[in-house]
């Protein structure tokens, strides 16, 4: 089960994902993720308490890639576990989404500084 | 059955020789007295044939009568009146013979005298009898072990009266009268046994009190008949059957009971119907509970509730709307009555008059719309509507109209609800049954496409000389989405694959058949391995929905140059077990999962690598169902023990790893039932 809490800071809208995202629960990363980038340009995933990703829920992030670009939006993605990055690596996806280590690198990056 | 008729024909038999032996030791005793040569021994015969032949008589009827299963009351009476009638018509013939005769010398004749007198005995003591065994069977209708016991006592006394015949002791001395005294108590203590009359229906209950009257008035001809006899100038008997104490003691038996039952029917008459009705509901209520058993349609089940709830209320009409999801009414069942008239009456329905029913037992089936109201209507006066739920949810309503005020009591309403009760879990049932049926449909669908599955992973792997294969794949559930295939290009080229469909399931086998069409194809066009992943990704981008996407690995192996050039797009990287280092790693290239891009982007992140291979090297090949496979402690199987799996078995054969490698994780894991799908593809050159 996966539990995903917003904030909005400034312009920095977050997403935390929390728990394990699999095959069914990945449907509530989708929407959040899509009303995300629907109404932000500088948007931040905690990933700190993420335990596990299947590959659905690597498809929700895959899905978005082509969208981020096109309208400009700043995604960064930090706090992943070793296990998750590794999975993120494996698929490739570390080459297409900004990911980072902590918060700080993360901001940095949807400021554009 | 035959047998059954053999007995009775014995008895027959047995009763008409000791009635002749009754009527001849009477002529000896008559011709002893009038020659005055007649001894007692010689009347001690003629009693002693008639009770016998009383006994025979009792044997018969108890075995034609008594023994009969599921006997009907009216029957019964009815044959004890056809008896009578016989006895009678025959009774009344003699007598008309000899008032007759009167006049001659024959109709003087003491024999023939004697000879009419018994027959009009052995006519009367058999429908005595017939009348006794039928008070019997309705006297033990419902029997009780007290009752049972009661009437054992009455029927001995009654044969042991009749012994008393034999000692002359007189009928109308003290003792006679104080034994009959306890006989007449006997019998009217037994004749209040008079439960049958309740399952009487009303048409019944007149046939009977008709049957009784007119077997009464038998017993009363009869009586006289015998008084008569012995009153009538010149002739006496030789002997007064009037004396014996068991037909007295059943004329009177016979007199009460018959008495009894005309004024407990006749009581019972006004009341019989709410009886009726009991009984209808009863049966109504069967109905509805097998129904459950029989596991009928809807619309059975509620044409079954609205003729039972229109009987039982006694309504003048009905109708029963059937609501569809959205409760909107989608079919109207009509008792009595049609769909203008039900309109009309709606419209009739005083509004100031709709009266909300408060039930005395709590149910979570109230809801406002059930309702008894006063309707203004040319016929109808009264009406009760009555929703059915099934799982909290409207199915039907049941409308019942009646031409009178009122018309619906609180105990009609409340045996409504139990029916309307009984109704929703028939049709429940029926639901349940079938979604069973239903999903025992899908089911049977999946193994469909579990064989069908199956299919697309190739059995035999196609290879060439100097490389061993083994392959293993397991979907979680019935259908997965890992694939594996192998191709031969030419005899020192192979091609092999293995994928994985995001997410599980259904989904994911739909995308694996794609990808095996995907492979088939390009793999005939000869091409390379960055070709091949470009091309699949190519095809895969208008296939794939927008969050799916495939992990596969390339491998072309060529003996004749010995090399492996593979490329990995997103899929785990394959361990490789090198003879010459004798080392276990993986081949960790940059790739991207087929469908992740969906344009020519893709191609800049495809890699190609190439190894050359020696006797020896292993290519193990695997889905993350591998990796990731969880033991009871929650930890992985991982990537560590994978390394240290091969380390250890990369000498064997590939049969051998395959099963080795089952066996370690299904080990580790405490169960071969995993949560992913798992496959394997091993490789090794010879």
């Amino acid at each position: 089960m996966v539990e995903i809490k917003n904030s909005l800071e400034n312009d920095i809208f977050t997403i935390y994902v929390i728990g394990e995202v699999d095959a069914s629960s990945s449907i509530h990363l989708d929407e959040s993720i899509n009303e995300a980038t629907s109404k932000h340009k500088k948007i931040i995933v905690n990933c700190e308490q993420l335990e596990y990703i299947s590959s659905a829920g690597l498809g929700v992030f895959m899905s978005y890639i082509n969208d981020l670009n096109e309208k400009d939006i700043k995604m960064v993605i930090y706090g992943l576990s070793e296990k998750v990055l590794h999975v993120f690596q494996i698929l490739g996806l570390d080459q297409l989404l900004k990911i980072t280590n902590n918060e700080e690198e993360a901001k940095v990056i949807v400021n554009g500084i | 059955m035959s047998s059954q008729k053999n007995i009775l024909r014995l008895f027959i038999i047995l009763g008409v020789f000791s009635w002749l032996l009754m009527l001849g030791s009477g002529h000896l005793y008559r011709f002893g007295q009038i020659h005055h040569t007649s001894t007692e021994v010689d009347l001690f015969f003629t009693k002693a044939f008639l009770i016998a032949f009383i006994v025979v008589i009792y044997f018969f009827y108890r075995r034609n009568i008594g023994s009969q299963e599921g006997f009907n009351i009216i029957d019964l009476l009815w044959k004890v009146f056809v008896t009578g009638l016989i006895a009678t018509v025959v009774s009344l013939s003699s007598n008309f013979l000899m008032s007759l005769l009167k006049d001659q010398e024959h109709g003087r004749n003491p024999y023939f005298l004697d000879t009419l007198y018994y027959i009009n005995v052995g006519l009367i003591t058999t429908f005595l009898i017939a009348t006794f065994t039928v008070c019997k069977r309705l006297i033990l209708y419902q029997k009780s072990k007290r009752l049972i016991r009661t009437w054992n006592v009455f029927e001995y006394g009654l044969l042991g009266s009749s012994l008393l015949f034999f000692t002359n002791l007189n009928i109308y001395s003290g003792l006679g009268w104080f034994i009959q005294s306890l006989l007449a108590l006997l019998a009217i203590v037994l004749s209040v046994n008079l439960k049958w009359v309740a399952y009487l229906s009303f048409k019944q209950k007149w046939k009977s009190i008709l049957l009784i009257i007119l077997i009464g008035l038998y017993i009363g001809y009869f009586y006289t008949i015998l008084n008569g006899y012995e009153e009538s100038n010149g002739f006496v008997p030789v002997f007064s059957a009037l004396k014996v104490f068991s037909i007295n003691a059943l004329y009177f038996f016979a007199l009460v009971y018959c008495v009894f039952s005309v004024l407990v029917i006749l009581f019972n008459l006004p009341t019989s119907s709410v009886f009726e009705q009991k009984i209808v509901e009863a049966v109504n209520f069967q109905r509805l509970s097998q129904s459950r058993n029989t596991g009928q349609n809807e619309d059975q089940v509620f044409e079954i509730l609205i003729d039972s709830a229109a009987s039982v209320s006694v309504a003048n009409a009905a109708w029963l709307d059937i609501l569809d999801e959205n409760e909107d009414v989608k079919k109207t069942l009509f008792h009595k009555t049609g769909q203008r008239e039900k309109e009309i009456i709606l419209k009739s329905i005083k509004t100031n008059q709709v009266k909300g029913i408060k039930s005395s037992v709590p149910s979570r089936n109230i809801k406002k719309n059930r309702f008894v109201a006063e309707i203004k209507h040319e016929v109808y006066r009264s009406i009760f509507v009555i929703p059915v739920f099934i799982q909290d949810k409207q199915v039907a309503v049941l409308s019942l109209v009646k031409d009178v005020n009122d018309g619906f009591n609180k105990e009609t309403i409340e045996i409504i609800r139990t029916f309307i009760n009984q109704a929703s879990i028939s049709i429940e049932n029926y639901r349940l049954m079938e979604e069973a049926i239903i999903n025992e449909r899908y089911k049977e669908e999946l193994k469909i496409a579990k064989q069908v599955q199956d299919s697309l992973l190739p059995k035999h792997l196609s290879t060439i000389d100097g490389i061993e294969m083994s392959a293993f794949s397991k979907p979680a559930a019935e259908v997965g989405g890992d694939y594996f295939d192998t191709y031969k290009m030419s005899d020192s080229r192979i091609a092999l694959v293995i994928g994985d469909v995001s997410g599980k399931g259904t989904s994911a086998a739909f995308h694996m058949s794609q990808m095996k069409g995907i492979f088939q194809s390009l793999v005939q066009l000869n091409i390379s391995a960055r070709e091949f992943i470009i091309k699949a990704n190519n095809a895969l981008s208008s296939c794939l929905d927008r969050t799916s996407f495939i992990t596969t690995t390339y491998f072309i192996i060529d003996g004749k140059e010995k090399k492996f050039e593979f490329s990995r797009a997103g899929h785990c990287p394959t361990l490789y077990f090198s003879e010459k280092d004798k080392k276990v790693k993986f081949l960790e290239d940059n790739g991207l999962g087929l469908g992740i891009l969906r344009d020519d982007q893709f191609n800049d992140f495809v890699e190609v690598n190439e190894i050359g291979y020696n006797s020896g090297d292993v290519l193990f090949l695997y889905t993350d169902g591998i990796t990731e496979a969880k033991n009871q402690k929650h930890e992985e199987f991982g990537y560590e023990r994978l390394m240290k799996f091969l380390e250890k078995n990369a000498f064997y054969s590939a049969d051998y790893i395959k099963e080795e490698i089952l066996k370690t994780l299904y080990d580790f894991c405490g169960t071969s039932n995993l949560d992913d799908d798992i496959t394997t593809l091993i490789v090794k050159v010879k």
